[in-house]
């Protein structure tokens, strides 16, 4: 042969670009189109009917709530392991970082499963709660709790190698010009990480907006109180109710569709100011990189 | 030098009591429950014949599903780095799709393509293979769900490597797949298996896209997430913690693992 092989010839190239196409119609296009066709097999007034239906507005209000009480709490630890982390030196460093990841190896089951052994009826404060009228089994507060658990790591994964990679130059600059330290985390530290929160935050509320096993062992599914979106969309397959399982999940589709945009979006604005380290898979499930010691 | 930055104490204080509180009291919680039920009884429900056929599955399963991401997808990830085709980006953003959407969906619409009524499952019954209900399902389920991985943790290396050593290499005369072999392969297997590790681990705790396409039979399709479920669907909490604190033990040697190849694969990208 006597062209220098630098590149596939043309009918390699097509035959890699099929067999690759192939492989994600089959595990990832032709579910999607499912969703869809499926939805809609029972005519549009059919899938108006399924998505607007009391239980599924009920779900829908409940995952919010979810999604609106589960991710702050995490914001605020992201931020504080993030200073705590990439500010400072102490023992046990490399410890806390990867403790922080210990939610995404746990299985979402027995992530929930957790919650019950502390707070179920039998379980160390349950009955001492139950006693006092407190419900948090089987009710919103452990669908919370769950969440917050499977979301745990998103934030702060984020943040440590972002501001890892920002040296601590200008928040020295502003104390030494004489701002407080309030201030200064406002004024420097918070602007600084302002994509890179984002893009947690986008991750973490995808995150909590679908978490299904976690929630699944919590939840109890009461209809129309306990059910969040990917319980309803459950319950009413259980049922053969297909056409409005997959009306109900196409919303969780769509959903999913806006949270990729988002995530693109954000990766392209915070380009400049992100670590290659955190170029790597900013996966639900992904673990980081661990932090490089300085 | 002395320390002007402020806010350790309450950083760290509240970094610590959260992840206590959130994490680590719970999980304790699940080791004192197991503790509660005696050694002897421990490894009497950790080893039956449906507890030992759930980590077999469970392990098969999430092992078929990396090796075969871990082809496809260095493929996917050279096909979107080196070539330009009708909807590029549009493919290239949908990759992440298995870390958007929520498993309980993923696992509702494979049942429904791969079960004998739908259109992949029929063709698949044609030539007499069951994919739904069956461990087959099950690895179906869990290569969509660590589908990302690989093709995230490659595409980098890809897009950094320097193709002036792919020149040289055909400059000395080797062909396109000697060069890829000997040459590229090299290069970003350190992150392939970074990327097969990670979809490995969280295909072994997945459920939710799991529980709609196996079936859920024991011995059979009962994969470990399931049996717990099951076990505390009967309020046999020791007997679920058991089964739990083995599952445990393993994402955290999965967990050290990870870490280690991301450190290991990491110094091999930057050099």
């Amino acid at each position: 042969m006597s062209r220098r092989q630098v590149a596939e010839g043309g009918p390699a190239r097509v035959l890699l670009i099929t067999v690759a196409l192939t492989f994600l119609a089959l595990f990832l296009f032709l579910p999607v189109l499912a969703v869809f066709a499926e939805a809609l097999r029972g005519g549009v007034a059919a899938y108006w009917a399924a998505i607007t239906d009391e239980e599924t507005l009920a779900a829908l209000r409940l995952t919010l709530l979810v999604v609106v009480l589960a991710v702050p709490p995490n914001v605020v630890f992201g931020l504080a392991a993030a200073w705590a982390i990439a500010r400072f030196e102490f023992r046990g460093k490399s410890l806390l970082i990867t403790l922080i990841d210990l939610p995404f190896a746990v299985s979402p089951v027995i992530a929930g499963m957790m919650y019950v052994l502390v707070f179920g009826a039998h379980g160390l404060l349950g009955p001492a709660l139950l006693a006092r009228g407190i419900h948090v089994i089987f009710a919103t507060p452990g669908i919370v709790l769950a969440t917050t658990f499977v979301t745990f790591p998103f934030v702060a994964r984020e943040l440590v190698p972002l501001m890892q990679s920002r040296g601590p130059e200008e928040e020295e600059a502003a104390l030494v010009l004489g701002a407080s330290p309030w201030q200064m985390f406002f004024r420097v530290t918070l602007p600084n990480l302002r994509w890179g929160l984002l893009y947690g935050v986008v991750l973490a509320a995808a995150r909590a907006m679908g978490e299904f096993g976690a929630v699944s062992v919590v939840s109890g599914h009461i209809r129309g109180e306990t059910n969040t979106v990917p319980l309803h969309v459950e319950v009413l397959y259980n049922e053969y109710r297909f056409s409005a399982a997959f009306s109900v999940a196409s919303i969780l589709v769509l959903l999913s569709f806006v949270t990729l945009g988002v995530k693109r979006l954000l990766e392209r604005k915070a380009h400049g100011d992100r670590t290659p380290s955190a170029d790597l898979p900013a996966a639900p499930t992904a673990l980081p990189a661990p932090a490089p010691e300085t | 030098m002395r320390r002007v930055l402020p806010g350790f104490g309450p950083a760290m204080g509240f970094t610590l009591g959260y992840l206590g509180l959130i994490v680590l009291l719970p999980l304790s919680m699940v080791v004192l429950r197991t503790a509660g039920i005696g050694w002897s009884h421990f490894w009497e429900v950790v080893l039956t014949t449906r507890a030992l056929a759930a980590y077999r599955l469970s392990f098969g399963a999430a092992l078929a599903a990396a090796l075969i991401n871990a082809v496809f997808g260095v493929l996917v990830a050279w096909v979107l780095v080196r070539y330009r085709f009708p909807a590029h980006r549009l493919v290239d953003a949908l990759v992440d799709l298995p870390f958007a959407l929520p498993t309980a969906v993923g696992g509702i619409a494979l049942c429904t393509l791969y079960s004998s009524r739908g259109v992949l499952g029929h063709a698949l019954s044609q030539v007499g293979i069951q994919a739904a209900f069956s461990p087959l399902g099950v690895v179906i389920a869990l290569t969509f769900v660590g589908l990302p991985f690989v093709v995230r943790t490659v595409q980098p290396v890809l897009e950094e490597f320097d193709a002036g050593q792919e020149e040289a290499a055909a400059t000395l005369g080797a062909t396109r797949w000697q060069t890829f072999r000997r040459v590229i392969l090299p290069a970003i297997l350190p992150a392939t298996i970074t990327g097969a590790t990670l979809a490995f681990a969280r295909a072994l705790g997945e459920y939710g896209s799991v529980v709609f396409i196996s079936g859920n039979m024991p011995n059979r399709t009962e994969i470990a997430p399931l049996l717990i479920m099951t076990k505390l669907e009967q309020y046999d909490y020791g007997g679920a913690t058991a089964i739990a604190v083995v599952m445990l033990v393993i994402s955290f040697a999965m967990l050290l693992l990870v870490n280690r190849l991301q450190a290991w694969s990491g110094r091999r990208v930057s050099t």
